[in-house]
């Protein structure tokens, strides 16, 4: 500070400065001072609450259009009536305990196993691909050209080894959402730039200081969008894995109520089944805002 | 070939040398491209020296050599006695980025050299230290703020911290404050200069900048590109302390200009 002060009086800039500030005060001071706004449309300023309720007003509104004037029969589309009512008896059903509460417990128990086992082989498997050369020569290669296959063929075969219970749905779905977890966390050790590998490199940091110290704290960002992804795929591979090989979770339950042509069960069914992976998403974005708390105000979560 | 850099007895008033290269070169073996041809410097306890010269004349090639990040192809490196052969704690560096980690606090980030090579046990007790150094930047205050709470000129400060945290014995500047605005930069140059006076450090700058050199440094090695090679010591005649008051000296302009002379000529090469 002082020593800026010090050059103050020789410094021909801080000198022309002053004249400016001379001109600027010459400037007369009269008339109105310059108001205006700008304009944003009545729609982008609606709170978040309100613009979701009329998207949803819409959509019902639509739907019971289309149901109440015939235009799609019964079977196909239930009314949103109809709908919600079943959404009413399957959530007592599940309240009181009956016979869905145990096939919900089933699908959950797939899911959280499956989303487990997905970590814990997507991060091993990530760390070796994006830290060793090794395994980004060799390992890499063969994970894409297994991505590639579509995973859902390999029901069957989950089923023949682990047969009609949850492990074949287990397998599948961990199948499905390793992947993205092995591309997350890889990407996540490759995203520290020049400049923090340097200065561990400085610092005479071990490889395995600079892997937990540096690499994976960075990469957390990308290790998480890998995670929210895999648990989308979870999801998905828990239910068709009850699709293709049968068991006793809420897919067996959507696949009987179809085959009945019950539509609204089935439609009720899929909204809670929606709610579960919107828990598990929602798990997910919440241990990223804490774990990754120095980026909380661009984690693209749902909050606010 | 032959450079006028041989001797340097009488630098300084301390004479006794901290650092020394001789007879530096490096090769990189894959396009045969000669980084460094010949250096030879030596760098007296308490002494602030720049390197300065265009883009691709070797001067990162050559501080990285100094730091232990890689290794020479020809010559002897000696920092206190000892040969460098890898990264040293009596090495201290500071880069243009700051590159704090957001999710250590600003002590946690001061003491993390000490957590590398000693482990959190030793980095608990170097905090201490750690806070005396942030009164000394001027960051009292500012020890359990994350990163992200910091301007660029604070972070650098943090950052200088960092670098002084396992009382290096030189002090290896690559362009610490390239990445400021004008004022700031000023400022941190002369906050820099305290620092390294109050503590005798040895200091080791690579810039870009010619004023800035000269209101640093004893020493200003030039250094010309195509193998980049040292061409020329220019010693500074300005007394210490410095202050920003000489920058409109007759004698900086004059040593400015010297030195931009001998820039020009390199580039005809």
């Amino acid at each position: 500070m002082s020593d800026i002060d010090k050059t103050r009086p020789t410094d021909p800039v801080s000198a022309s400065a002053a004249t400016m500030t001379a001109v600027a005060a010459a400037v007369p001071d009269t008339g109105p001072d310059t108001v205006w706004v700008e304009q944003t449309s009545f729609v982008d300023r609606l709170p978040r609450a309100v613009s979701m309720a009329l998207v949803f007003v819409a959509f019902v509104g639509t739907w019971q259009f289309v149901t109440s004037f015939g235009l799609v029969s019964p079977i196909i589309l239930p009314t949103p009536g109809e709908t919600f009512h079943d959404m009413i008896f399957v959530g007592r059903n599940l309240l009181s305990g009956d016979y869905m509460l145990p096939a919900l417990w089933i699908t959950v128990k797939e899911v959280l196993y499956g989303f487990a086992l997905a970590i814990t082989i997507g991060f091993s498997l990530g760390v070796l691909v994006g830290e060793t050369a090794f395994g980004e020569k060799a390992i890499m290669p063969y994970l894409v050209a297994i991505d590639t296959m579509p995973k859902v063929a390999f029901a069957p075969l989950f089923v023949a080894w682990l047969g009609f219970g949850i492990e074949s749905k287990v397998a599948l779905a961990a199948f499905i959402a390793t992947f993205p977890i092995v591309v997350g966390t890889a990407a996540g050790l490759h995203a520290a730039d020049a400049n923090a590998r340097m200065l561990f490199k400085t610092m005479g940091a071990s490889r395995l200081q600079t892997l937990i110290k540096m690499k994976l704290p960075t990469g957390l960002p990308q290790i998480f969008t890998g995670l929210k992804i895999g648990a989308v795929g979870v999801m998905a591979g828990a239910i068709t894995g009850e699709f293709l090989g049968g068991g006793k979770g809420f897919g067996e339950l959507i696949r009987v109520a179809a085959s009945q042509l019950q539509t609204p069960r089935v439609f009720s069914l899929i909204l809670y089944l929606s709610l579960l992976g919107l828990a598990l998403y929602a798990l997910v974005t919440e241990t990223q805002r804490r774990v990754v708390f120095w980026q909380r105000d661009t984690v693209g979560g749902g909050h606010d | 070939m032959s450079t006028a850099v041989a001797s340097s007895e009488g630098e300084t008033a301390a004479g006794d040398i901290v650092y020394s290269l001789a007879n530096v070169g490096k090769t990189y073996a894959r396009n045969k491209v000669v980084a460094l041809e010949q250096v030879s410097l030596t760098l007296a306890r308490g002494s602030f020296s720049s390197v300065i010269g265009s883009s691709g004349c070797g001067k990162s090639t050559l501080l990285k050599i100094m730091a232990g990040l890689i290794p020479p192809s020809t010559g002897r490196v000696v920092l206190q006695q000892q040969p460098v052969v890898g990264p040293r704690r009596d090495i201290g560096m500071m880069f243009q980025q700051a590159t704090l980690f957001p999710w250590r606090t600003t002590v946690e980030n001061i003491v993390l050299p000490i957590e590398i090579r000693d482990g959190r046990a030793a980095a608990e007790k170097a905090k201490a230290r750690a806070h005396g150094l942030l009164e000394v930047v001027g960051l009292k205050g500012f020890e359990d703020v994350y990163p992200n709470e910091l301007s660029g000129g604070m972070a650098q400060r943090a950052s200088i911290c960092r670098m002084l945290i396992t009382e290096p014995a030189v002090l290896l500047l690559d362009e610490p404050f390239s990445a400021l605005d004008e004022l700031s930069r000023d400022m941190m140059n002369m906050e820099l200069q305290r620092i390294c006076t109050e503590r005798f450090a040895t200091a080791f700058l690579v810039t870009h900048s010619i004023p800035e050199a000269v209101i640093l440094s004893d020493d200003i090695y030039v250094m010309k590109p195509r193998p980049g090679r040292l061409a020329e010591i220019v010693t500074v005649e300005l007394p210490r302390p410095r202050t920003l008051d000489m920058i409109t000296t007759p004698a900086f302009g004059a040593t400015v200009d010297y030195i931009r002379g001998l820039l020009d000529k390199g580039e005809d090469l």
